[in-house]
Formats: C-alpha cells, structure tokens, sequence
C-alpha cells in the first residue's frame, strides 16, 4: 500500500493563465463554433425531423386559420387573421423543435457523448452556447418550411431584406432561449420519461399564455401578467411586425429584442453552471 | 516494496486522502495514489469498489467530498481546466457520436481541444493510422465495429498528446480478438509516447498483460497494491484470478441495477 502521501504533493497552484483558459472569448466562440458545425453536419446528414415537425405548423395554419379566420371574432387590427396568425404559428414552431431539445442532451448524456465533451477543456458556456445556436439552426430550416406555406396561402409578407434578417435574429434569438430553458429543465430532472412528461406540461402553457394566437388585450387579467412574463409574446410580437406586411408592435422592437437577449444570456449563465450535475 | 520512491517530478497521478460520498455512502474513502510517469496503472475490483468514481473524479467530471489529488502536477481543484487539458478520457460507454463519420468525430475534438487548424487534418489521419482504423475515416461511426469504436475513442483521447489518459473498463463488451487490438495500440501508444495511463478494468489477464503497477480496490479503500507478480506472491498464488478473490473477496459482488443495464447498453451498442 502507498503511504499517506500529503507531504509529497506539489502545492495545487493554479496556472496563470487558467483564468483566461475559462473566459477567453477567443475560446468560447471557437468551442461554441465546434459543437454548432458537428450539430449542422447531423442536421444535413438527416433533415428528416424538420420535415416531421412541419406537419403541425401546417395543421394550425390550414385548420385553425382558415376556421378562427370566418368567425372575425378576434381584434388583429389591420391585419386579416391569417397574417395574424402566421408569426404566431412560425414562433410556435420554433418553440416546439427547442422545448425538446433537452431531450437529446439526456440521450447524449446516457450514450457517453456528454461525458466526453465536459471532461474536454471546452467552456461549459460554450457546450450550452453551442446547442443554443445549433436549436436555432435548424429552427431557421424549420420557419423556411413555415414561410413558404404562409407564401402559398397568400399571406402577405414582407420580403424586405431587413424585415427578413430581423425574423432570422428572431428565430435564432427564440430557439436559442427556449432550448436553453430546456437544457436547463433537462439537468434538473434528469431522466427522459421525467423530462418528456414536464416538457408536455411546458409547452401548452407557453403557447396558450402567449400572443400567437390571438392578442393580449382580450385576455383575462391574470392571464395578461403570465403573457408579459413569457418570452414567446416577445418573440411572436417581434415576428408580427416583421414578418408580414402592416404587421405592428404591441412592445416595441427594442424591447422585444432587449427581453429575448437578456433572458437568453441568463439562461445561458444558469444552465451552465446547473450542466456538470448533468453527468454526476 | 523494490521501487525507488518517486519524486515528484516523476509522479503523473497522485491523490491525496481523496474522498467521495453519496449521502450516507462512502464510494472512495480517503485514498492514497502515487503513479508514476510513463505508467501503466490498474484500478482493479468489483462493481461498486469505487474504481469509476476515482476516475470521475480525476477527470474533474465529478467533485471529491474530501482530499484531493493533482493530474500531470495540476491540481483537481485549484486548475480543473488545467487538468482537463493534460488527459484524455474514455468512458465505460460510448463516447463516439454515430450520426458522425469517425473523421467527424475526431474533428470536433481537435477543434475543441484548440489544435491549430493547419495541423488538425494531419493530426486526425496520423492518429487513425496509429489506431489502424484509416480505412473507416468517412464512415458512420453507427457503422463501425466494436474494436473500431474503442481505437476511436482512443484516437480521440489522443488527439490533443495529453500527459495522461483515463480509461474506464475500455475493454468492456469486446470479443477477445478486439480486446487484443485493443491492448496492443494502448502498449503502442506509452511506447511512442510515454503516456501516463489509469485504466480500470475486471479482466485480471488484461490487467497483468497491461499494467505496471495494479490496485485492487474493495470498499472505498485500496486492499492490495503491486505488480502483478508482486500480487501473486502476497497472496501466495500463480492465478491472477485467485489475486482478485484474495483481496476482493469471493461474495463481493455489489452489482446494481444501474451498473447492469449501462454494461449492457455498452455491450449492445458495441455489437
């Protein structure tokens, strides 16, 4: 047996430089380029997922549209109900692909691809950060499947350059949160029968609190707390004045994006540090 | 015991009183670890003995209760990404992601581990040949064989030359002719480059064709410790398996539910 070895420890002194190994930016931005890449690869090799989950979107704008559209009983403005509808349905889609994307981090976990990659010196920021931006990704696949239907069923969007890169920073932006929020849930239940279970819970509450699919202002008052503190009103309210045209703000763009950034970047420093208890 | 005793220059690995508990369970009770450069060293026992959560706790992937212990003179506390950048790590399961090319796989480790981009494709062919998988580079690895699997993951623990590499049961699930290829690129692999390797592992024939020095951990705590022939003297037998059975005990198998079901996924992955 090997004696009590104390005194023959050299002193735990940290590097110099491992502060900076954590928080160089140079660092984050290439481990989060890594994960994104490897991500992007599996996506092209199979974008089958994509097409299975455009079936709902398709549903609630062929149904649901053309249905709640007769009635005229809801106030969208200018708008005619299917502009009003399609942001709506493009931000539930996207919630839809992310919320569950917490999912693949537990199978990750229970392959041994998760362990391999926090025992790598990758910024466990980055991991996040990097399936943050993967989830918007394919998000953006996804909302192009969702805007050619709205482009066949005549609603009238805006192809303006900018109008289109402020809906792919909205896109991105909602994924990025709600798979975060997702990573986050998934280091806290930790088993996917748990996780698909609360992630059926989260995801009505969500879209029904929200704006997608009919205003705020004829929600109940208690409903129209819970629709100011969910990000996906932001998101939807961000798309409706983007993405279609006489489409308006109910928030104002700058608020609509301050909220979904800064909601993000606490998720992002929430869940990083929640990720390690992942794979204990 | 006939070895000099090392100093610290010479020392990859060296746990002090390190000590890990789970609620009212102790997994690692205060243990002591000295292995040398260069090594090859086996953590031997049955299930539960507390051999993977030492490793997890060397990898920084799992924080100690108690004690601590430094990897290639970085400290397991005080530097977890120092440390982190000195080893490579292969888990008991399956690390290699199937819905990437073995290429693909090898690539999101060499940028992760910040090889410069003008070396990254030589490093990745060079580490395939040495692990003599170059054939199967753009092949899905869901496609590989369970040898191909392990010498992957191997590859893509070595990637980045670390001091010191981790390997949790590697052999686990293999037939004997891939357990071999196995075992002769991890001799290949301290011979060219002098890696410290810490390998667990319940084959006690791959153990004493492997290992320099072995422990046999029972409990939390280090029952024996030695070479192999160092072993079979103290235990007064010519069998390694008779060395198991002395210092771990014939009625030690503390096998669980989770222990059984993460082998057999292993198994089932590797085919």
């Amino acid at each position: 047996m090997t004696p009590p070895t104390s005194k023959m420890l050299p002193a735990p002194a940290a590097r110099p430089n491992a502060w900076a190994d954590r928080y160089s930016p140079a660092v984050f931005l290439r481990d989060t380029t890594a994960i994104v890449s490897a991500e992007l690869v599996k996506l092209r090799r199979d974008p089958s997922e994509i097409f299975a989950r455009s079936i709902q979107p398709a549903l609630w704008l062929l149904v649901f549209g053309q249905v709640f559209g007769k009635l005229h009983a809801l106030p969208t403005g200018k708008l005619d109900y299917f502009s009003f509808l399609a942001p709506g349905i493009l931000a539930q889609s996207v919630l839809f692909i992310a919320i569950f994307y917490g999912i693949n981090v537990i199978w990750e976990r229970d392959l041994g691809i998760l362990q391999k990659l926090m025992a790598s010196p990758a910024p466990r920021g980055a991991l996040v950060f990097g399936k943050a931006v993967s989830a918007g990704m394919r998000a953006i696949a996804q909302g192009t499947i969702v805007y050619l239907m709205a482009f066949v069923m005549q609603v009238p969007l805006n192809w303006s350059p900018l109008a289109l890169g402020g809906v792919l920073l909205s896109i991105v932006l909602g994924a990025a949160l709600f798979s975060t929020f997702s990573l986050m849930v998934a280091c806290v239940v930790k088993t996917r029968e748990r996780f698909m279970g609360i992630g059926q819970v989260l995801t009505m509450p969500l879209f029904f609190a929200s704006n997608a699919i009919y205003p705020i202002s004829i929600m109940p008052g208690w409903l129209k707390v819970v629709a100011h503190i969910n990000p996906l009103s932001y998101q939807v309210d961000l798309l409706r004045a983007l993405m279609v045209i006489g489409g308006t703000t109910t928030f104002g763009i700058g608020t609509d994006l301050a909220i979904l950034t800064s909601t993000l970047i606490a998720l992002v420093l929430i869940t990083s540090k929640l990720y390690p208890s992942i794979v204990r | 015991m006939t070895m000099q005793e090392p100093t610290s220059t010479d020392i990859s690995i060296q746990t002090d009183r390190l000590t890990r508990s789970f609620g009212s369970l102790v997994a690692v009770k205060e243990l002591n670890l000295v292995i040398r450069s260069g090594e090859i060293f086996g953590l031997l026992g049955p299930n539960g003995a507390g051999k993977t959560t030492t490793i997890r706790m060397l990898t920084t992937l799992l924080p100690p209760s108690g004690g601590t212990a430094t990897v290639a003179g970085r400290s397991i506390l005080a530097d977890p990404v120092g440390v982190r950048k000195s080893m490579g790590y292969v888990s008991q399961m399956i690390s290699a992601d199937g819905a990437l090319s073995g290429f693909e796989n090898l690539l999101l480790f060499a940028r992760i581990y910040g090889v410069p981009k003008v070396e990254r494709r030589k490093r990745i062919d060079d580490a395939l040949g040495f692990m003599g998988i170059s054939e199967a580079r753009d092949k899905l690895v869901r496609t590989y064989s369970g040898g191909m699997i392990r010498r992957l993951e191997i590859a893509q623990s070595m990637l980045h030359r670390p001091e010191v590499l981790f390997l949790d049961e590697p052999t686990i699930g293999l037939d004997p002719a891939a357990r071999h290829q196995v075992r002769d690129r991890l001799k290949e692999l301290r011979r060219s480059f002098g890696t410290t390797i810490l390998l667990t592992t319940h084959d006690m024939d791959e153990a004493e064709d492997l290992c320099d020095q072995i422990a046999i951990m029972k409990s939390g705590v280090i029952a024996a410790e030695g070479s192999s022939e160092e072993l079979k003297r103290q235990a007064n037998t010519s069998s390694m398996d008779q060395v198991f059975i002395h210092f771990a005990g014939e009625f030690s198998d503390t096998t669980n539910f989770k222990d059984v079901a993460r082998a057999r996924r292993t198994a089932k992955r590797l085919g």
